[in-house]
């Protein structure tokens, strides 16, 4: 049962999570045998470009010591052998050229929505 | 026995989707449908007993008169209707979204787990509706 995980809002909570929790999510049932791709659309798309670096949030005497890092959970879903992949016209709309992305990320144009939808068992929205 | 799967996501009291999702599990447990619900995030909070109902001056009623409604309420009204109905209801929070929030006395009937319970929930449904927050 192959699974597409839509994800659309971007840097939900991601300070006081430390991740994004639908990535972080993906993986964890990814670990316990869901075959679960991504599709980033809206301004997830974001989570494609290289260099991000959210260091730095500090309130009063706290500083946080482990950022959300979406480069890194990003590449290791890839690694783990799902598939990640991006909306052209979201990327375009928002000025994210392709020598700005993480590789292995596939960009595929909205057209091709029905077809890719196809290919899934259970497709979940976010 | 059919059985549909939830994913809720939205905190009690901030989104028509959670009221809208008690409904949708209602119904299905009224046609016989046996439901699985996964709280995720702020939804945890969603079968919290500290929930408390309160008289409300605007309206001009008393805590009795006003009868506000808790989630919690409804989620153990879920549960009895499941077991009026002879059909089957499972309700896990979240456990590190628990522990995030601090939402631990729940109504009787509701465990806690983690993804890997979600995906065995979908693995015995027919079908998985995820209704995420925004």
């Amino acid at each position: 049962m192959r699974v597409l995980q839509i994800i659309e809002p971007a840097y939900r909570a991601t300070l006081e999570e430390q991740d994004d929790t639908v990535l972080w999510f993906t993986r964890a049932i990814r670990a316990a045998g869901a075959p679960a791709d991504v599709l980033l659309c809206g301004t997830a798309v974001n989570y494609t470009v290289r260099g991000q670096d959210a260091e730095g949030f500090q309130v009063g005497g706290w500083t946080q010591q482990h950022p959300p890092a979406i480069e890194h959970d990003l590449t290791k879903l890839i690694e783990s052998g799902a598939r990640v992949a991006v909306l052209a016209e979201d990327l375009a709309e928002r000025g994210i050229a392709a020598e700005a992305m993480l590789p292995g990320v596939e960009v595929l144009s909205r057209r091709s929505l029905g077809g890719l939808c196809a290919q899934y068992q259970r497709i979940w929205k976010w | 026995m059919s059985t549909l799967t939830f994913l809720l996501m939205d905190a009690p009291y901030e989104q028509a989707r959670t009221s809208t999702a008690f409904r949708l599990i209602d119904a299905a447990l009224r046609r016989g449908v046996g439901v699985r619900v996964f709280a995720y995030e702020g939804a945890v909070s969603l079968p919290m007993t500290s929930q408390k109902p309160h008289a409300n001056a605007v309206h001009g009623r008393t805590l009795e008169e006003e009868a506000h409604p808790t989630p919690h309420a409804w989620v153990g009204s879920l549960i009895e209707l499941a077991k009026s109905k002879g059909v089957s209801f499972d309700w896990v929070n979240c456990g590190l979204c628990v522990d995030d929030r601090g939402a631990n006395d729940v109504v009787e009937g509701v465990r806690r787990g983690s993804p890997a319970d979600f995906w065995k929930m979908n693995l015995e449904s027919v079908n998985t509706l995820v209704i995420p927050t925004r």
